[in-house]
This record gives structure tokens, C-alpha cells and sequence, in this order.
């Protein structure tokens, strides 16, 4: 390793001090709050689309907390934070094109 | 005079980082990216197929939701066991580290154990991919007597989705185990295949799947001979950005895969 990444090293892990653990039993306790009303959602009776949308919605709150603060992103300068995250997103919006398709095979054969 | 003009610091003499941090943490975000894609196929794949199937099986009784839920509260308790080691490490708290880094693998292999026993229920009721050794004597569940025919592309998404999952969990364990115990983990991870291995018949998926663990151990005794190190509080740091995000994958999978195909009564 050389003297720079070491230097590097040295103040993340400054900065890691600096972190209370309070935080992260609170975004603990939210996520197991969030598993819990997603297994009541499991159990109601909705449209498969409807139902999708719902769980998929908690899922991004679960996967922003985790994200945020188990993986510590929020600590991070904020071009790490736009580069990594918005190129992740992008692309992974890129592959909803594939949804209407989904959605135009239920109704072939009606008409 | 001349010695104040001269750099002092490191930082002094080297471009600070484009992305303010260390590089093997970087580089730890490019792999967890091009994963995720890995990942998002793999859900957009499942998404869509349960769309666009009006017929899509429901299999999942409460005690399937239940053993998920147990599933989901391991990996979200083992996400804040992870977080705990990290803290430790940074404060140079050896002991605390190694101790929260083993309560992480322990709520991972409890995870393992659970979805192991979920899989080995729905291949015993009849619920398999062609690619399974036939297993003998068996009677299918009324829920999979169709399926296989009807609907194929829910045991090849089931078994695909959370199969690659729970490789990233046995890869994220044995990673962990690295980072926590080095040379001594290498003996138990063998011993952990050949448990693996032989306590499973041989009709099971984790009969042969076993071998990852034998793979693993080859691999890490090879790294820890060609580069052998202690590993400092950036490596618990890197361990954890992986398994935080096994965490996260997961926070997804589980209201796809089971809480889409419950079976309401």
C-alpha cells in the first residue's frame, strides 16, 4: 500500500469514530417496522399490479436507509454520491422498458 | 527557507482522491454496481414474468412467510452486527471487531440454514427445475402438480433468483470469515464442506452445491499464501459494503418472490 491510500485509510477510519451507533439501531428498528407492514400488504387481497407498485415503493425506503447509512454514503463527498447513485439508477430504469411489453401479453387473444 | 517550500504531509505530495476516499473502497462500489445489474435483470426478469401470467402459481402458506420473515430479520440484524464491527475496527477495538464480525457470519449461516430447509420443502413437495436429481418416492403437492407445465418460469425464476442470492450469502460468509479469523478460518471452512457434503442426500441441490465451499477454501489458501496480511479497519470497511448490500438485494427479493405468491386462504 502506498503512503497516500494509507493516509487515506487513516482519516476514514477518523472519521468512523466520529459516527455514533445510535443512528443505526434506528434504521435497524425502521427496517424490521418496514418488513412487518410489507408481510401485512402480502396478506390483503389486491390487484397484482397495485400490489407491486406498494411493495416495490417500501422496498426503495428500506434500500435508501440501507444504502444511506449501513453502507455509510451519506458520509461520502457528494460526487461520489451522484456518479455512483445516478448511473445506477439510470441504468436500472433503462431495463423498465421491458414492462409494457409484460403488460401487452395479458390482453393478447382478447380483442 | 529552503526546507518551507518542501511538502510535509503525504497529502502534500500526492493529487488528492477524485471521490474522497480510498481506492479498494472504490473500487468495492464499481463491482456492487455492475452486481446490482446482475441482480436488477434477475428481478425485472421475475417482475415480468409475474405480470404477464395471469396463472402465476401462489405456493406460498404461512409458514413459507414466516421462515422469510425469520429469514429477512437474520440478514437485517446481521446488517447491523456488520455495522457494529465496522465501528469496532475503527476504534482499534480487536477483540469487539473479531466478536461482531462472528455474530454477522452467525445470523448469515442462520439465513443459509433457513433457505436451505425452505428449498429441500418445495423440492420434497415438487417444485424443481429438470436439472435436479429425481427424487425417490415422491408425492407432488396438489399446488405443483401443474406448475412444472403450466408455468415453468416460476421455478426457473424462484430457483434462479434466490439460488444466485444465496451464493452471494455463502461467498459473503466465507469473505467474512477471512477478514476476521485469516489462516485459522481455512480448516473450518473445509470442515464446513465436508459437513455440507455429507449430511445431505444425494438427490439434494446442496449435495453437489456443497463444492462452493470447497472452491472458496482452495481459493482463499491461495490468496492468503501469495499475499498474506493482517487486515485493517478499510478491508472491515470494504467487507461490509458487500454484505451490506447481500442486505439490500435481498429487501427486494423477498416481497417479490414470496410476498407476490402468497397463498391467501
Amino acid at each position: 500500500m502506498d503512503a497516500f491510500q494509507h493516509a487515506i485509510e487513516q482519516r476514514v477510519a477518523e472519521e468512523q469514530r466520529h459516527h455514533s451507533v445510535a443512528p443505526f439501531f434506528w434504521v435497524w428498528g425502521t427496517l424490521l417496522v418496514l418488513t412487518a407492514v410489507e408481510v401485512y400488504l402480502g396478506y390483503q387481497n389486491m390487484e397484482p399490479k397495485r400490489m407491486l407498485t406498494m411493495l416495490m415503493g417500501l422496498s426503495l425506503v428500506k434500500a435508501t436507509l440501507i444504502i444511506g447509512y449501513f453502507m455509510h454514503m451519506k458520509y461520502e463527498v457528494s460526487r461520489m454520491k451522484w456518479l455512483t447513485m445516478s448511473s445506477l439508477v439510470f441504468c436500472l430504469a433503462m431495463m423498465m422498458v421491458f414492462f409494457p411489453d409484460a403488460l401487452r401479453i395479458i390482453s393478447l387473444g382478447v380483442r | 527557507m529552503a526546507e518551507a517550500a518542501l511538502p510535509h504531509t503525504v497529502a502534500d505530495i500526492y493529487e488528492p482522491s477524485l471521490f474522497g476516499t480510498y481506492s479498494k473502497k472504490i473500487g468495492m462500489w464499481l463491482f456492487l454496481l455492475s452486481d446490482s445489474l446482475t441482480f436488477g435483470a434477475l428481478l425485472y426478469a421475475y417482475s415480468y414474468g409475474r405480470i404477464s401470467t395471469p396463472n402465476w402459481p401462489t405456493p406460498f402458506h404461512s409458514g413459507s412467510i414466516i421462515n422469510a420473515t425469520i429469514m429477512t430479520g437474520f440478514l437485517l440484524t446481521s446488517s447491523l452486527t456488520m455495522v457494529l464491527a465496522v465501528n469496532a475496527a475503527a476504534r482499534g477495538n480487536e477483540k469487539a471487531r473479531v466478536l461482531w464480525l462472528l455474530a454477522t457470519m452467525a445470523c448469515g449461516i442462520g439465513f443459509i440454514v433457513l433457505h436451505a430447509r425452505e428449498w429441500s420443502n418445495l423440492i420434497a413437495e415438487g417444485l424443481r427445475l429438470p436439472i435436479f436429481p429425481a427424487v425417490p418416492n415422491q408425492e407432488v403437492a396438489s399446488e405443483f402438480v401443474n406448475v412444472s407445465k403450466t408455468v415453468p418460469q416460476f421455478a426457473a425464476t424462484f430457483f434462479g433468483l434466490t439460488g444466485m442470492h444465496m451464493l452471494h450469502v455463502t461467498l459473503g460468509v466465507v469473505y467474512l470469515g477471512i477478514i476476521a479469523l485469516r489462516r485459522k478460518f481455512i480448516p473450518i471452512l473445509f470442515a464446513l464442506w465436508l459437513v455440507a457434503w455429507l449430511a445431505t442426500p444425494a438427490y439434494s441441490p446442496f449435495h453437489y452445491g456443497a463444492h462452493v465451499l470447497l472452491i472458496a477454501a482452495l481459493v482463499c489458501s491461495l490468496i492468503l499464501w501469495l499475499k498474506p496480511k493482517v487486515y485493517d479497519a478499510a478491508d472491515v470497511e470494504v467487507a461490509g459494503l458487500y454484505w451490506h448490500f447481500v442486505d439490500l438485494v435481498w429487501m427486494f427479493i423477498f416481497p417479490l418472490v414470496y410476498l407476490m405468491s402468497t397463498k391467501i386462504i
